[in-house]
């Protein structure tokens, strides 16, 4: 049985269908890709799996559990972290109480709440930074710190929505560093991401949606010489 | 460490004061100040540190003074006994609202709870039978000195501001402003965030529960329309945060101190200033504007907070290093050399 398994997920906004019928197995350990162009449901699939919405019908299984519709609190307790793409930083708060509020899911003290911090804080190269508001970061410290609140509630599983969009080339670099060393400790992930750079270098493999259907499956190079992908990304008429 | 020195010296001052003021009128305005300091905090545990903003503290206030009342009127008992229990009141009349808004975003909460406060007075001033309506409650106070009375509101304030420190330095406090900086990422992180909202409002309703109580026992006379007032009580908690400090834990502290001492100021006619005017020059116009100065200290709280909003949004605690940048002249370099 898969580590984690994502089976028919549906999400119906009204009349609009924005997730299909999306079947996917991610292995323990792997960096699984999610892509596809804007508005093709990579993001209401993490939603439906983080808890922020209920998926309107399919099953969602972590372990042996099905974590669909359940709240996000509780999903986050059974070792599931995210990032937002559109960054949330807890603004009036310094970087460093990110991530100590981040920490007491797992802790009650605050002496041990606070040195999980730090660790995760250094583990994610905030330490320079960690004494500021977070609303004054730029923002690939605040990319950073979407990742260092979610690894600080210790998940198994991350799902990191385009931590990489908008930043500068070293700082891509570094970004792709920082996910492969989150990988090297063990946790698995799911990624979406649309610079092709960032999800052909560290993927496992990838998954490719469409309009809410998936469209391709299989290494980054299966699915770069895919050609329903080439058309979902440059059109018909490119392709 | 320096920081922290101020409370203690406060404290010291305010545990000496009856030794040196003795005038009633004076340890009466602290007596107010000093439940103000409790009213003010609890409001800011909610609304500033959790950011859910409450226009019905009258209602926790009410209760907490009405379970003193009737417990007495009813049954004899002691109304110190309805302290303790006038915050446990209030959190069970408040904990229902919460259970329904809190899972909701947005107004909802801010909304009922103006409804609860002002829902709340029509029910005191209705069941006449239970509450005794519009005749309200009378005790007997139990002391006759004021002191006594100032050294429990002191012992009642200090409770609540050192409780409600230790609470926020800790994981409720960290939880309850994630919710306010955004509920979408608490919620993420592992936080129960309907749970958490509650906590923070049993916090918060039962302080003010337990100041309505005291009130009761110090003034020895409450009906609906003075302990459930939308404008003396719900929005005065909301002033007294605001002008000291939102989200700080002694913004309403010095709030409450400003607040009592504005009011005041207008309700005395500027201390007395025009009263002694109109004796000096015989003109029945100066002692008209007096009394119509006396009558708007509401305007007065208005202009207020305009000023407080526009120049220290943070209230004077949390904007405390431009005051003293702009006012006192120091810069923190200057302070360095």
């Amino acid at each position: 049985m898969a580590y984690f398994r994502v089976e028919k997920l549906v999400k119906k906004f009204g009349g609009l269908t924005a997730v299909n019928e999306v079947t996917f197995d991610v292995e323990k350990g792997e960096i699984f890709g999610l892509i596809g162009p804007n508005g093709s449901g990579k993001t209401t699939t993490f939603n439906m799996i983080s808890g922020v919405y209920p998926p309107t019908s399919g099953k969602v299984v972590y372990g042996d559990r099905e974590i669909q519709g359940m709240k996000s609190h509780r999903i986050c307790h059974l070792g599931v972290g995210r990032t937002f793409q559109v960054v949330k930083p807890l603004g009036r708060m310094t970087v460093l109480d990110n991530v100590i509020a981040a920490s007491f899911s797992r802790v009650n003290s605050m002496s041990e709440a606070r040195s999980h911090a730090l660790k995760t804080v250094e583990f994610c190269g905030l330490a320079p930074v960690q004494g500021i508001l977070a609303k004054s970061l730029p923002i690939a410290g605040r990319k950073r710190l979407e990742i260092a609140r979610a690894m600080a509630t210790r998940p198994d599983l991350l799902l990191l929505d385009e931590t990489a969009a908008g930043l500068n080339p070293s700082e891509l670099v570094e970004a792709i560093d920082l996910i492969q060393k989150i990988r090297a400790n063990g946790t698995t992930i799911i990624i979406i991401e649309h610079i092709m750079h960032v999800i052909m270098t560290i993927s496992d493999r990838i998954h490719a949606i469409n309009f809410g259907q998936t469209i391709a499956e299989g290494t980054p190079k299966e699915v770069a010489a895919n050609q329903a992908v080439i058309e979902a990304y440059l059109g018909t008429d490119y392709a | 460490m320096k920081k922290n020195l101020y409370p203690l010296v406060l404290l010291a001052v305010l545990a000496l004061l009856p030794l040196a003021v003795k005038s009633n009128y004076f340890l009466h305005l602290m007596i107010l100040f000093l439940l103000w300091v409790v009213i003010g905090s609890s409001w800011n545990v909610l609304a500033g540190f959790t950011g859910q903003v409450s226009f019905g503290h009258a209602a926790f206030f009410g209760v907490g003074a009405y379970t003193a009342g009737l417990l007495f009127q009813h049954l004899q008992v002691s109304p110190w006994w309805g302290m303790a229990l006038g915050g446990v009141v209030a959190v069970l009349i408040g904990l229902p609202f919460g259970a329904i808004c809190f899972p909701l975003r947005g107004a909802y909460f801010a909304l009922a709870s103006l409804a609860l406060g002002e829902g709340i007075r029509h029910v005191a001033t209705i069941a006449e039978n239970f509450t005794g309506g519009m005749m309200g409650i009378m005790i007997m106070p139990t002391f006759i000195s004021k002191v006594p009375y100032y050294y429990i509101s002191l012992a009642l304030a200090v409770l609540s501001v050192v409780s409600i420190q230790l609470v926020i330095g800790a994981k409720p406090g960290y939880y309850f402003v994630s919710i306010r900086e955004d509920q979408d990422a608490a919620a993420s992180l592992g936080i129960n965030t309907t749970l958490y909202k509650n906590v923070s409002l049993s916090i918060s309703a039962f302080w003010t529960g337990m100041a309505g109580a005291l009130y009761m026992n110090y003034m020895g006379f409450i009906d609906p329309h003075v302990v459930f007032s939308l404008h003396d009580y719900s929005v005065m908690a909301i002033l007294v945060a605001i002008v000291g400090g939102v989200g700080t834990i002694y913004g309403p502290t010095v709030g409450a101190f400003i607040m009592v001492a504005f009011q005041e100021f207008f309700r005395t006619g500027f201390f007395g200033l025009f009263e002694y005017l109109g004796h000096k020059t015989g003109s029945s116009a100066v002692s008209v504007v007096g009394e119509a100065v006396q009558h708007a200290h509401v305007l007065g709280f208005g202009i207020l907070v305009i000023v407080v909003i526009l120049y220290l949004p943070n209230g004077v605690v949390g904007d405390w290093e431009k005051i003293k940048r702009n006012v006192f002249r120091i810069s923190p370099a200057k302070e360095g050399v």
